[in-house]
């Protein structure tokens, strides 16, 4: 085991006590990508000078004993849909290749002022749509655990980085699973908290009011060391919410005595896959034999979540897609323009890809004259019932545990041509970003040594319970 | 035939804020291209819009001066089309839950009568930037470069009510346009300078035969870039609507361009190639609560509504119906009148003084009076110098136009350049003596009874004092000595 396949909860204590050095970690990261990247293709672009420099800085604190946090020195990848500035940011679109942002992220720049290590942006589905990160314009990622298999996505790139030893943490992005659905096929912690929890600011837009960053780590201590650093109100994002933030990491707890946990009945029938439900079912009455009250519960509205999504986060991508025009920046299509409307037509033929043209469609579809209500608002209501069930739910419960994806890692190329299948992949997770609810994955056993993730489902803006119920479930499964 | 017109605005008014709408970039309409642009304003991926609070209170101010109901809760839109000025393929804008619905606005109507004209909407928006052509002509340029300045400047759109008391006339449209206008401009909403684009407008028309039931559709006129093309535009739309309808013809539903050149309306798009905006809320902003607190605060805050004003201007002060017209015409007119009323003492000269000779001063010289020199304490005193008879009015004009040039107080320039009036009785009464002597023939025709005699008289010493006598006195020595 090298430095790099350490938790960083270890790595945090182990440079604190100056027995490791940032540079040290970083080094053994970059030496993992070089050895491992080319297959995995979990970067899009690795920032080895610019990562090292941060490291020796991160160096010069813990020697000197000042401005330490407990990511400081720690690599972190971010998802290529994050804005760095200066640092080129693609979307994995040929549209943006070459966009190099003029300013950072208000996540990343808090990362960076925690005194973390930016090791590199990590591939993507295009512009997050998709789980699998195979609708990347530079190639699918691999998944570590098996490389012939996708490593779900969108958010594929950190997920696969965090489970490799490329990178110790990551973010990533969410709208309909993106962060917990690849956490659950590559293994890993993934975390997405509530709407309004952290700020979008720098985040590219692929459906604004489901779009929510996240952590990603090797356990549920890890992702709340990089939550109590991205977490907060931010006023350039005035859909961010302005109320205290806990102190994640710190009040960490695994006391599940008498904690309530939901199991939805739609969420175990036809379509899983038994041996998922089975690894799901064993996790949960693990926990009930260490204290948790398991409640069967009922969120009727659940079989509308999947078209709700789809209408909405379309009609949005519609909209926050058209400013790649080739006007300002990114790609123009060089071929010969007879005017504006072929400058337009040829630069989004060529910089989109199938999948992102296909949403762009749909969503001007849903919102254009005389279907809107048919759809676009009838996904609304939907989507005030699908939250009204879990509002309901959560009079009785405390937390609602599911599996995380109906099945374990699929092959690469199994589902790309068709497309609805694709979509029922997001069934279990699509219904949190619906809600705005915040939602964790955790590695709960394998299948034929495919990761099986587990699904915590929290109530608004108590993602402390989430981390506990994760964190207890860690601890218990590593005693076993 | 005879017809009836309907004529329905929709006037877009750009908010003299300090910064833009949803990011904080200067406004100002003197910077270099693309001085005034940020990553917001620009559409670059990732960023998100805060909106300005001063905008909407900018745009609740207008509502309730234009006596609009203020709603509790308003959405921000999307207005989504493609063009190169336009940062991010869509327009901020609000389509549902506007801020300001339902006003009116009091007019002179063509039957003399007051006229209530119905106003179905204010709300606000983002204004897109602006396209510079290599060339005069679009169709003579290699290349078009966009100017981002502009992009995100808060506007605000008026729409009138076409089915609620319309504007049944182009004199009731100027009447309209001016009155919206001087509206803005006195709650210090927006400075309206035409020829910066912050007034611009939109008309829709359409006619009826007179006593039939029901109006033709209507058409709707982009690209009048002046209150003249505006009424132009008009004029020619009823000749040749009203020429189509007495020719048997229909009015189709459609938008036309105004040709400013060749002063004709021409198609641009008929009612099928009607784009499809895809209106839908942002989910980027938050919807707005407002608070009855801050509209009652606005209300409190509200300056003077022009009307108000004029009516306490003929009232208080006195000055004439037609002056009071003309300086309530404009806002900063009206405040540096206002702010010469305390030092001064003949309010009516004070105010044709200033329709006068003030603005005849900053049209020579084509300047606003905010940047006028003379200060209001100043420019009073002169009038109480010329009201009581210290100087004459054409020695007046004199010290005016010294005052404008070197910035001195009147009474400084008076006695540097030795106009202060001559009024010691053995002095004048000395030149009387003397003209009188030298003007026999006049002096006897006086004597004759011929009393327009005394002014060549009094003309004359005039003229040798350069204006300084006390024009009274010496007439009354004149007559005394006859």
């Amino acid at each position: 085991m090298e430095l790099c396949d350490y938790q960083a909860a270890e790595l945090a204590r182990l440079l604190r006590k100056r027995e490791i050095s940032s540079r040290e970690i970083t080094e053994s990261a970059l030496l993992r990508i070089e050895n491992k990247d080319k297959t995995l293709n979990a970067f899009l672009t690795v920032t080895p000078e610019f990562a090292l420099k941060q490291a020796d800085a991160a160096d010069k604190k813990f020697k000197e004993g000042r401005d330490i946090s407990p990511v400081t020195g720690i690599p972190v990848a971010i998802k290529d849909n994050l804005c760095t500035k200066g640092i080129r940011t693609t979307c994995a679109s040929k549209i943006l290749e070459h966009y190099i942002p003029p300013y950072d992220a208000t996540v990343v720049k808090k990362i960076l002022q925690k005194g973390a290590v930016l090791i590199g942006k990590t591939n993507m589905d295009e512009f997050a749509m998709g789980s699998s990160t195979e609708n990347s314009a530079f190639g699918p990622t691999r998944n570590p655990r098996d490389i012939k298999r996708v490593p779900g996505g969108s958010s594929g790139g950190s997920a696969c980085a965090v489970a490799s030893g490329e990178a110790v943490l990551a973010i990533g992005s969410d709208t309909g699973g993106s962060i917990r659905q690849p956490a659950s096929f590559c293994g890993v912690t993934g975390m997405k908290p509530t709407y309004g929890r952290v700020s979008r600011y720098g985040l590219v837009s692929y459906a604004s009011s489901l779009d929510q960053i996240g952590p990603i780590g090797r356990s549920v201590e890890d992702c709340t060391m990089l939550m109590d650093v991205i977490a907060g109100y931010d006023k350039r994002d005035t859909t961010s919410i302005n109320v205290p933030k806990p102190d994640f990491s710190g009040s960490l707890s695994s006391d599940i005595n008498g904690l309530r946990i939901g199991l939805p009945k739609e969420y175990f029938v036809e379509g899983l896959d038994p041996l998922v439900k089975e690894k799901v079912i064993d996790a949960v009455n693990l926990l009930g034999s260490h204290g948790a009250e398991i409640i069967e519960i009922s969120l009727p509205r659940t079989p509308f979540a999947v078209g709700a999504y789809y209408l909405i986060a379309t009609a949005e991508a519609s909209s926050n897609l058209a400013r790649y025009d080739g006007v300002k920046y990114g790609l123009r299509a060089e071929r010969d323009q007879s005017g504006l409307e072929e400058m337009y037509e040829y630069t989004r033929s060529e910089g989109f890809g199938k999948e992102v043209k296909r949403r762009i469609m749909l969503g001007c579809y849903v919102l254009s004259a005389g279907y809107y209500d048919a759809y676009y608002l009838k996904a609304q209501k939907a989507r005030t019932l699908i939250k009204d069930d879990f509002d309901r739910a959560f009079q009785d419960v405390d937390c609602i545990i599911t599996p995380t994806s109906p099945s374990t890692a699929f092959e690469i190329g199994e589902k790309s041509d068709d497309p609805i299948k694709m979509y029922l992949v997001d069934i279990y997770t699509v219904s949190l970003n619906l809600s705005g609810l915040p939602g964790m994955s955790v590695n709960c056993g394998t299948i034929d040594g495919l990761p099986v993730g587990l699904q915590i489902i929290g109530k608004p803006f108590d993602e402390e319970t989430l981390f506990c119920a994760g964190h207890a479930y860690q601890q218990i499964a590593e005693r076993k | 035939m005879d017809f009836d017109v309907i004529i329905c605005f929709e006037i877009h008014a750009e908010l003299s804020t300090k910064t833009k709408l949803f990011c904080r970039c200067p406004v100002s309409y003197d910077a270099a291209p693309n001085e005034n642009i940020c990553p917001v304003c620009t559409g670059h991926p990732g960023t998100l819009p805060v909106l300005n609070r001063k905008a909407v209170e900018c745009c609740i101010r207008a509502g309730l001066a234009l006596n609009c109901n203020i709603n509790s809760r308003s959405i921000f839109a999307r207005k989504n089309y493609f063009y190169p000025d336009l940062p991010k393929g869509y327009q901020i804008s609000q389509y549902e839950c506007p801020l300001c619905e339902d006003g009116y606005l009091e007019i002179p109507g063509d039957d003399g009568k007051p006229y209530i004209v119905g106003i179905k909407r204010i709300h606000l928006e983002e204004d897109a930037g602006k396209l510079v052509h290599s060339a005069v002509t679009f169709e003579a340029s290699e290349y078009s470069l966009v100017d981002y300045n502009r992009a995100g400047v808060p506007l605000i759109e008026i729409v009138a009510d076409h089915t609620k008391n319309p504007i049944r006339s182009l004199q009731e449209a100027r009447s309209y346009l001016g009155k919206v206008r001087q509206i803005l401009q006195h709650i210090g909403v927006s400075d309206c300078v035409i020829e910066q684009g912050q007034f611009r407008c939109d008309v829709n028309i359409s006619l009826r035969q007179v006593k039939s039931p029901d109006f033709n559709e209507r058409v709707e006129i982009k690209n009048m870039a002046s209150f003249k093309s505006i009424i132009e535009a008009l004029k020619y739309e009823i000749k040749r609507q009203s020429e189509i309808i007495e020719s048997g013809g229909e009015i189709s539903q459609e938008t036309r361009l105004f040709d400013e050149v060749k002063m004709v309306t021409v198609p641009m798009r008929s009612k099928e190639d009607a784009p499809d905006y895809r209106y839908f809320p942002d989910p980027d902003l938050v919807e707005l609560d407002i608070d009855r607190d801050f509209v009652r605060k606005i209300k409190d805050d509200m300056p003077e509504l022009p009307g108000i004003r004029l009516n306490r201007f003929i009232k208080d002060f006195g000055i004439s119906e037609e002056d009071a017209h003309l300086i309530i015409g404009k806002r900063d007119l009206s405040d540096y009148f206002e702010s010469c009323v305390p030092y001064c003492t003949d309010l009516k000269k004070l105010g044709s003084w200033i329709t006068n000779e003030l603005i005849k001063v900053l049209n020579e010289n084509s300047i606003s009076i905010k940047k006028f020199p003379v200060a209001p304490k100043d420019f009073a005193r002169l009038i109480t110098l010329i009201s009581c008879n210290n100087i004459t009015e054409k020695i007046g004009r004199l010290v005016f136009k010294d005052m404008f040039e070197t910035g001195g107080t009147p009474d400084s320039i008076i006695e540097e350049k030795g106009l202060k009036p001559i009024q010691e009785t053995d002095i004048l009464e000395k030149m009387v003596e003397e003209i009188m002597k030298e003007n026999p023939g006049v002096v006897s025709r006086l004597k004759d009874g011929k009393k327009e005699s005394v002014n060549f008289l009094i003309g004359k010493i005039m003229k040798r004092t350069r204006g300084r006598a006390d024009a009274k006195k010496v007439s009354a020595l004149i007559l005394k000595k006859v």
